[in-house]
């Protein structure tokens, strides 16, 4: 209880089980530590959308009644987990930070969701994120700002902005992410913990609200490798609710971290290094490489040729996916729905408007009553930057372009797949940034959406080809805010990242430092 | 690449979308930038290649042909914005005036 007092979460979840099964401490003093540390700091961060207390403290109350009864528990019992708010909870909101879904109530559990709750995992609140998971900085979620615990000014990435502020700001030891183009895995590194973009299929997406259905998975974020590895364990699996679920037993991920991985090829790529990326960012990889080499890796330079085109590659796909996926919300079914009788007035007022004009070219155009019942509700349901991705993978699957846009990127992403796999013929894994710079600042980039996209230059790829990136946190920049790196690797190679991932934890200790505002643990104005 | 704002409109209206004369004016701009970069990948030769739609190539997943339980109509009808007891409600799609 000791370290508790101070910070909450200065203990890891691995360490924090231990000391709930010795009875050291209990799951009501966990989440009451969690929600002091919420209450403290989470009108400065602005991490979380919605906030379970009472109902987690009930939780983690029973947890305790059936651990003193000598009930056998599941393997994260008692430990507090936030999740990201475009996984459905059953019966509590799931608003995917949008207007569109501000009152929408699931009627069932993301499997994700499910597999926690049968874990006896309590579940804190629901966390922020960019609208429907679009975008890098949780700018354009609709509600709330989310801001970097590092720095107050700056961005904590995205669309996981919520999940990875939360463990940077020590309120909840672990919590679950999207990663759709390094939506984990970018806000891990600018927040300084550690987050897994899993094999695709690895976990299963029933519930989680759709953005590009090929490119998403569910992952988990934590201080530690080894808190990702039991989280993991928890998440994945096959589900057949999940047609791309894929059916490969779980292997014991944490167990696993206990055996050293035999000789370590790490490829890196030259080029990754060169213009346009931060010399923090290139220092932090060369001191990275070197810790691997004293811990005995084989490092060596291999060449993804098709990485600068993932960019472009994927914009084209995610925006197409998301258009189509995104078509569902209507107005009718669920979600927001536009004011109908000032819908229907307007609309009469137009059609009046054009008879008078004898312009009877328009009155053709003139929408139906459902059509214009769409078009509004989605015009005001939607904010900018969703307008945009559906704007532009409408127009990329429109008659015409098409094959110029999405055949095309299809074709491209894979000759990303297969640079992968000639690299992963020499090597086990890929070392590399995960972003070209630090946090930048709030409304640094949000009116340049091509900057904003050109920052996932680094991520992007793991998704195209579907394969597992850990990244965790490498360094500090010169101003100190986090810089992360990520290890990639061949499709279901999630124990080894996970190991290479820990053995470089267990040397260094960049996951352990706080922000300067939890340390402090000052009074803020 | 340049948009025009008839295009902008047109696709406004593929994707069900209505934009403010402001937002058209904007959107002419951005995704115009955005498409640009994306010819970068003109330079790329696809010749023989085949699309990759999926990282996972899976063909199709199959289950028994059995009925399940699924939600209630209740329960699914319980998020909808206008319904009655047992439907969705939408505006008149026949006989539009």
């Amino acid at each position: 209880m000791t370290s508790l007092n101070r910070f909450p979460f200065a203990s890891s979840a691995a360490e924090l089980l231990v000391a709930l099964r010795k009875g050291d401490i209990t799951s009501e003093d966990l989440v009451t530590a969690a929600l002091a540390q919420i209450q403290t700091y989470d009108r400065h961060v602005g991490a979380f959308l919605s906030i379970r207390g009472e109902k987690a403290l009930d939780e983690a109350r029973e947890i305790d009644r059936r651990r003193t009864q000598g009930d056998k528990l599941g393997p994260l019992a008692g430990l507090p987990v936030a999740v990201k708010d475009n996984l459905c909870t059953q019966g509590e909101p799931t608003t995917c930070a949008s207007r569109m879904l501000a009152n929408f109530i699931p009627p069932y559990d993301a499997t994700v969701v499910a597999r926690l709750k049968a874990a006896d995992a309590i579940i804190i609140g629901k966390t922020n994120l960019d609208e429907f998971a679009m975008g890098g900085s949780t700018e354009t979620s609709a509600f709330q700002k989310t801001r970097n615990p590092w720095d107050l000014e700056r961005i904590p990435g995205g669309s996981s902005g919520g999940a990875a502020a939360c463990v940077a700001a020590r309120m909840v030891p672990l919590s679950v992410g999207s990663d759709t183009g390094g939506s984990i895995r970018q806000p891990a590194a600018l927040c300084g913990v550690t987050g897994l973009k899993p094999t695709y299929g690895r976990v299963s997406r029933f519930g989680l609200v759709a953005f590009a259905s090929s490119l998403d998975q569910i992952g988990p974020l934590a201080q530690t490798v080894e808190d990702c590895a039991l989280l993991l364990e928890v998440l994945a699996g096959h589900d057949s609710r999940d047609a791309t679920s894929i059916n490969r037993p779980v292997p014991p991920y944490r167990e696993l971290l206990l055996q050293q991985p035999e000789k370590v090829r790490i490829g890196y790529v030259p080029e990754m290094l060169s213009d346009g990326i931060s010399p923090d960012v290139v220092r932090t990889m060369e001191e990275a490489i070197d810790v691997f080499r004293s811990l005995g890796a084989a490092i060596q330079e291999v060449s993804l040729p098709h990485a600068r085109y993932a960019v472009a590659t994927y914009y084209i796909i995610a925006c197409s996916e998301a258009s189509s996926n995104l078509a569902r919300y209507d107005g009718v079914h669920y979600g927001y729905r536009t004011d109908e009788k000032a819908m229907l007035a307007e609309l009469a007022e137009e059609r009046r408007r054009l008879q008078q004009e004898g312009n009877l070219a328009a009155l053709e155009d003139l929408d139906t009553a459902l059509v214009r019942l769409y078009r509004k509700t989605r015009a005001e349901g939607f904010g900018a930057e969703v307008k945009r991705r559906i704007m532009l993978g409408t127009y990329a699957l429109s008659a015409g372009y098409y094959d110029a846009y999405y055949l095309k990127a299809l074709k491209v992403r894979r000759l990303i797949r297969q640079d992968y796999d000639r690299a992963f013929e020499t090597v086990d894994m890929i070392l590399g940034p995960v972003t070209p710079g630090p946090a930048f600042r709030i409304g640094e980039k949000i009116n340049d959406p091509l900057a904003m996209y050109l920052f996932d230059l680094f991520t992007v790829s793991a998704n195209l080809a579907g394969i597992p990136a850990l990244a965790f946190p490498a360094g500090l920049s010169a101003e100190g805010l986090p810089i992360g790196l990520q290890l990639q690797g061949p499709p279901l190679s999630e124990e080894r990242l996970l190991q290479v991932g820990h053995m470089f934890q267990r040397v260094t200790d960049w996951h352990r430092r706080r922000p300067p505002l939890i340390e402090n643990n000052g009074p803020l104005s | 690449m340049t948009l025009t704002r008839q295009e902008i409109e047109k696709v406004a209206l593929l994707a069900r979308l209505i934009l403010t004369p402001e937002e058209v004016e904007e959107m002419t701009g951005q995704l115009g930038r955005v498409l640009e970069y994306m010819a970068l990948l003109n330079e790329v030769k696809t010749e023989g290649v085949e699309p990759l739609a999926h990282a996972v190539e899976f063909a199709n997943v199959f289950r028994d042909d059995q009925v399940e339980k699924s939600l209630d109509r209740e329960v699914a009808l319980a998020n909808a914005p206008h319904r009655d007891e047992e439907c969705y409600l939408v505006p008149a799609v026949l006989g539009d005036v």
